[in-house]
């Protein structure tokens, strides 16, 4: 790890004033760290929000709920009203790592986390999404990696918090000291690699992300998040999927089905929608749900449908599984599976 | 445990009279078998100066029973001192330099800039390389520095007043490389065209824990073998045969990872090489470093009060140990050199991959006639991939021809990991075994009876064949609908009885009524300490708390390596042969005051009485205020063992329950009940905290651990504990161990070891197995991820497979 300067603030006020060249924001540093201990990230200055009470805290309102962007996967995980009305969410964030880990990983640092793809996290190999030209991970081990809308970077969307906010239509604010607050939605947070390889996201330098806001929910809305791994404790997804039902009745008004690992940004699956809209949820319908996922369209790439590397077929299978299974959860029709991670 | 009995061969000497024993030795009963099932009693010639036959567990106060961990309060509570917890006065903290290129030649190694970073002390290029095979014409390499022949080989080191300071200097080192073609794939390696790994013949032979590859062996292109093993004509068991089952089966490599990564202290003095050491051997630390600095051992003096963990890599100095000791010389000051994660992965050992084309014949009744094993694995730049320990000594059979094979690649040495080539070989030929018994139309059990004659392993399969989890299986395979198919499945494993002549401890006897006990062996956190300390307590009548233990350290008795499974089966009976001899001492040492003659005294349960009942019985404290002397100690050795003839295998039999979700491609393991036997368990605790200790990183390897290098760039592109996958909690199945209490009557304790035979061996073939009985299907490779599980479904085709 190299040597750094902390700056340690307690307002936000304060924070943004230190957002420098050069400066790296720090919440609770789950992911920064290990990227400061494995060499790819060689912040000057880390300043410290970890510990700015204001960005802490579940706050409902009429019209849904916001959270403070420090508030703790395990805090959200836990919580009354978002284990009853917003499942999805209480699922992803309770289903991510380890409850250590939870207990001290904050939403805000869940959703602005790096790529996991071995070959970015690795400072021997300058790739693509640092600013160079190759990828590795076309011609090398991909087994963990994109089979769906990658173009040229098939590393895979790591936060499971925005499969469940892209499938609730939040949208997060981004607070800069010259110019305010702005308000992005949790679809237009994140940067494809084929759009612009070394940006991630869309916050500036001189912005934090303060909070993240959920609209209520329909009458009669359903969820639900289950990933999958080759482990089921402390392990990235190899597939998953976040179900959202709007349900009249045994009936689906309307439905969100996000997909994580399957690409480089979150993704709706609207071929999947389109199967379940207007039709009663049963387990034909949801397993036609899952098989259409595979089948869709592009969404930033040229793209069609399902194209596994070398390595990674076996999710293509995968996600057809995790889609239905998750969509009898979300509709009550299946318990919890037991084969599911986290 | 069960309770049917089997029938035991009554040995014909058991009332033979002892008249013909040689002189300073006499012949004694001994119990022998497995109470409840066979336990009878046989006579041993043995020295006149052992102790007493100590009776079976059930008749003892301290042996036998779990005691709390002598050392678990400081364990838990922090107190107790690993390795990076010394602090010496002006300790430096040194930093490897590590090739990032899998194969080169070195150039240059230019220090100058890092040597100028304020707070450097030093900075020393290795020119002697530790752990990778040796090339047996050293010039063919004509090279200043060693040839680079994996990612991660250490090249230099830099030695600074604190870590951080060292970290950045050691970036600072530039070393110019002239890149070579390099290899990482076994199967590519293989391959007349690929590049050499060594340019002609290289050995590389076992440390203190086994492991290493054969040395007289042929070496074409980048194969090392075959090592060719052969019993009886093999031709002629297969005309024989009236059933050949022939299987292919490969297997990955894996990393020890123990929790407490390779590291030192070093502290060079002018008359005395003193060294805190996260090792498995005290005495191969300084073996090691007395050789490599040409010091005489009386001048070196290794460490380790406490360690984290070893599975066979931390044998000798290594790389760490040397270069901290060169460090240390160069600069004057004590260095701390530890390795991080990634360098744990990458320069300190790993278990060899497997390639096994295995083919059994059998007669009708289950016989078999033959089998023959060509094996190919790969220890990366090291030798030591041989795996055909199990085809060779688990079951009886009327030829055998193994050809065992190493293949070089530009990764990372092998060393010896728990049970070296046992997991690999007794995944094909556990597999193979039940494959045969499908084929003969017999249980899997049954045919093990028949072809398995060991009288422990005899038992074991009887528990098992009464345990519900057994009872539960359904012999027809694929038998369950739906998307969850349950298996069970079972595999034995097979491992040797190891013994390090080079175990001694000492017994002293204070006149405060204070016993301590001392030897150099080390605690890998198997619990010597606790096993020492009950030793004492049988014969002193105090409690193993009060017993003051002392290891860890070579200015005591030296102790055995702890490898092979040989501590507690080696260093007990010299625990007990001095505590008994230190208790003979003590009487006479107090017999006079006590007025009476050492003859006249029994030392028992903690009291000190006179046979004639010349006083009240007192107690041992009163006792040894009484001595004439302040301290009375004894030294005692390892002895042979008393019948070596009458050596049997350890092992076990372990059966899994498994569940398939056929659409996942996960694999769950519900239960393991592991029946193993280790002769006297000495601390029954300790003994199935350590066989559950290997069924998890059994089936952590069955199901999880893979190393991965990129084919194209050689690097391993997980070398953290994020992405190299290990059994987490909710991977840890519900494990009953069924300890089986198998007296050999070879020794004063007549204990064992447990270390290699319990779990690694049996448990990923027993998954396999309960896979083929879930699925009807034979999964034939490691690990068993979703991906490969998928694969082998014929659910999934992947272009490549993986890795």
């Amino acid at each position: 790890m190299n040597q750094f300067v902390l700056v340690d603030c307690t307002t936000v006020d304060g924070a943004l004033s230190q957002l420098n060249d050069g400066s790296v924001v720090k919440a609770a540093g789950v992911d920064l760290l290990d990227r400061m201990k494995n060499g790819t990230t060689t912040p000057s200055r880390l300043v410290n929000i970890r510990n700015i009470s204001a960005l802490r805290g579940i706050h409902p309102s009429p019209q849904g709920v916001t959270i403070g962007a420090l508030t703790t996967l395990a805090e959200i995980s836990e919580h009354p009203l978002l284990t009853s009305q917003y499942t999805i969410l209480s699922d992803a964030c309770g289903s991510a790592a380890t409850p250590h880990i939870r207990n001290m990983a904050t939403l805000g640092g869940n959703l602005l986390q790096q790529l996991q793809c071995w070959y970015f996290r690795s400072e021997e190999y300058q790739c693509l999404r640092k600013g160079k030209d190759l990828c590795f991970a076309f011609a090398g081990l991909n087994q963990y990696h994109a089979i769906m809308d990658y173009g040229t970077c098939p590393s895979v969307a790591p936060s499971s918090s925005a499969v469940a906010l892209l499938g609730l239509n939040a949208s997060v604010e981004l607070t800069s000291a010259k110019r305010g607050k702005r308000t992005v939605a949790i679809k237009d947070l994140y940067v494809h690699p084929d759009a612009n390889p070394t940006k991630f996201n869309v916050l500036e330098p001189d912005e934090l992300l303060t909070a993240v806001t959920i609209p209520r929910p329909a009458a009669g809305t359903r969820s639900a998040y289950q990933k999958y791994g080759e482990k089921q404790s402390n392990d990235w997804a190899i597939a998953d999927a976040g179900v959202v039902l709007e349900m009249d009745g045994n009936v689906c008004r309307k439905a969100a089905i996000v997909m994580g690992a399957a690409s480089p940004v979150v993704r709706h699956s609207p071929e999947a929608e389109a199967v379940l809209a207007g039709k009663p949820i049963t387990e034909e319908t949801a397993r036609a749900a899952g098989k259409a996922a595979m089948q869709g369209g592009p969404l930033q790439t040229a793209m069609q449908g399902a194209q596994p590397l070398s390595m990674n077929a076996y999710k293509v299978q995968l996600f057809p599984v995790a889609i239905y299974r998750t969509i009898l959860l979300a509709a009550g029709q299946m318990g919890r599976d037991p084969s599911a991670a986290g | 445990m069960a309770t049917t009995k089997i029938p035991s061969s009554m040995d014909p000497l058991l009332d033979a009279a002892a008249d013909a024993a040689p002189a300073g030795m006499e012949t004694v009963m001994m119990p022998v078998g497995v109470p409840g099932y066979t336990l009878r009693q046989e006579p041993r010639t043995v020295p006149t100066t052992e102790p007493p036959v100590l009776p079976i567990n059930a008749d003892l106060n301290f042996i036998g029973k779990s005691p709390e961990r002598w050392d678990g309060h400081a364990k838990v509570s922090g107190q107790a001192r690993y390795t990076a917890d010394i602090q010496l006065p002006g300790m430096l903290y040194a930093k490897f330099v590590d090739a990032n290129v899998p194969h080169a030649r070195v150039v240059s190694v230019d220090t100058s800039a890092a040597e100028k970073v304020p707070g450097v002390k030093g900075v020393f290029v290795i020119q002697n390389l530790q752990g990778s095979a040796k090339l047996l014409n050293p010039s063919l390499d004509a090279s200043k520095y060693p040839i680079v022949r994996y990612a991660g080989q250490p090249i230099a080191a830099v030695a600074a007043t604190n870590p951080q300071i060292a970290e950045d200097a050691a970036k600072l080192v530039k070393i110019q490389y002239e890149a070579m073609p390099f290899v990482v794939e076994m199967e590519q390696a293989r391959q007349a065209s690929a590049p050499m790994v060594f340019p002609g013949p290289a050995n590389q032979g076992g440390t203190a824990g086994g492991g290493g590859g054969a040395a007289d062996v042929p070496q074409t292109g980048n194969i090392h073998g075959p090592s060719m093993h052969t019993r009886g004509d093999v031709e002629q068991g297969f005309k024989d045969a009236d059933v050949v089952v022939e299987s292919h089966y490969t297997t990955q490599v894996q990393v020890h990872n123990a929790l407490e990564s390779h590291g030192v202290v070093a502290d060079w003095k002018p008359d005395l090489l003193t060294v805190w050491a996260s090792t498995q051997g005290t005495a191969s630390v300084r073996e090691g470093l007395a050789g490599f600095f040409n010091l005489p051992k009386s001048q070196v003096r290794v460490i380790t009060e406490f360690m984290g963990g070893g599975f066979g890599a931390k044998f000798g100095p290594g790389n760490p140990g040397v270069v901290a000791a060169a460090l240390s010389k160069q600069t004057g000051a004590p260095v701390r050199l530890m390795l991080d994660r990634k360098e744990e992965q990458l320069s300190v050992g790993n278990r060899p991959s497997s390639d096994q084309t295995l083919r059994i014949g059998a007669k009708k009744d289950g016989t078999l006639t033959a089998i023959h094993l060509v094996s190919y694995g790969t220890a990366g730049c090291g030798t030591g991939a041989g795996c055909a320990g199990p085809a060779t000594n688990m079951y009886e059979y009327a030829a055998l021809r193994t050809e065992e094979n190493d293949v070089f690649t530009n990764a990372g040495p092998g060393t010896a990991f728990r049970a070296p080539g046992h997991p690999q070989g007794a995944f094909a030929l556990e597999q193979t075994i039940d494959e045969l018994a499908e084929k003969l139309n017999m249980d899997p059990l049954d045919l093990r009876d028949k072809i398995d004659r060991n009288s422990a392993r005899r038992v074991e399969r009887q528990v098992i064949r009464e345990s519900a989890i057994w009872k539960s299986r359904n012999a027809t395979p694929n038998a369950d609908r739906g998307h969850i198919k349950r298996g069970v499945g079972v595999a034995q494993g097979v491992w040797y009885r190891n013994i390090s002549m080079d175990s001694a401890a000492e017994v002293r006897v204070h006149q405060d009524g204070s016993v301590e006990v001392l030897s150099a062996v080390q605690d890998i956190g198997s619990g010597i300490k606790t096993v020492m300390a009950q030793i004492v307590s049988e014969q002193f009548g105090m409690p193993p708390q009060q017993v003051s233990v002392k290891i860890g350290d070579t200015n005591y008795p030296v102790g055995p390596n702890s490898g092979g499974s040989v501590t507690t089966a080696s260093l007990t009976p010299a625990v007990r042969d001095a505590a008994w001899q230190a208790a003979q001492k003590f009487l006479a040492s107090a017999a006079t005051a006590l007025g009476t003659t050492a003859d006249d005294l029994v030392l028992s349960k903690g009291e000190v009485s006179s046979k004639s009942g010349k006083f009240q019985p007192v107690s041992f404290r009163r006792a040894a205020a009484k001595m004439n002397t302040g301290e009375v100690s004894a030294q005692a050795r390892r002895i042979p063992d008393y019948a070596k003839s009458k050596y049997e295998t350890y092992g076990g039999v372990d059966v899994a329950e498994i569940e398939v979700d056929m659409e996942i491609g996960l694999i769950r393991v519900k239960r393991i009940l592991a029946a193993h036997d280790c002769g006297r368990p000495m601390n029954p605790t300790q003994t199935i905290s350590q066989i559950n200790g290997g069924v998890i990183q059994g089936l952590s390897y069955a199901l999880y651990e893979n190393r991965l290098l990129d084919p194209n760039y050689g690097l391993m592109v997980n070398p953290n504990l994020d992405r190299y996958q290990i059994a987490g909690s909710r991977e840890v199945p519900q494990i009953d161990v069924q300890l089986i209490q198998s007296y050999i009557g070879q020794s004063s304790t007549d204990a064992s070891g447990i270390g290699e035979p319990g779990g690694i061996i049996a448990t990923p073939a027993a998954i396999g197995n309960a896979f083929y009985n879930a699925t009807g299907i034979r999964i034939r490779s490691l690990p068993m991820t979703p991906a490969l599980v998928l694969t082998a479904l014929g659910n999934t085709q992947q272009t490549k497979e993986t890795a």
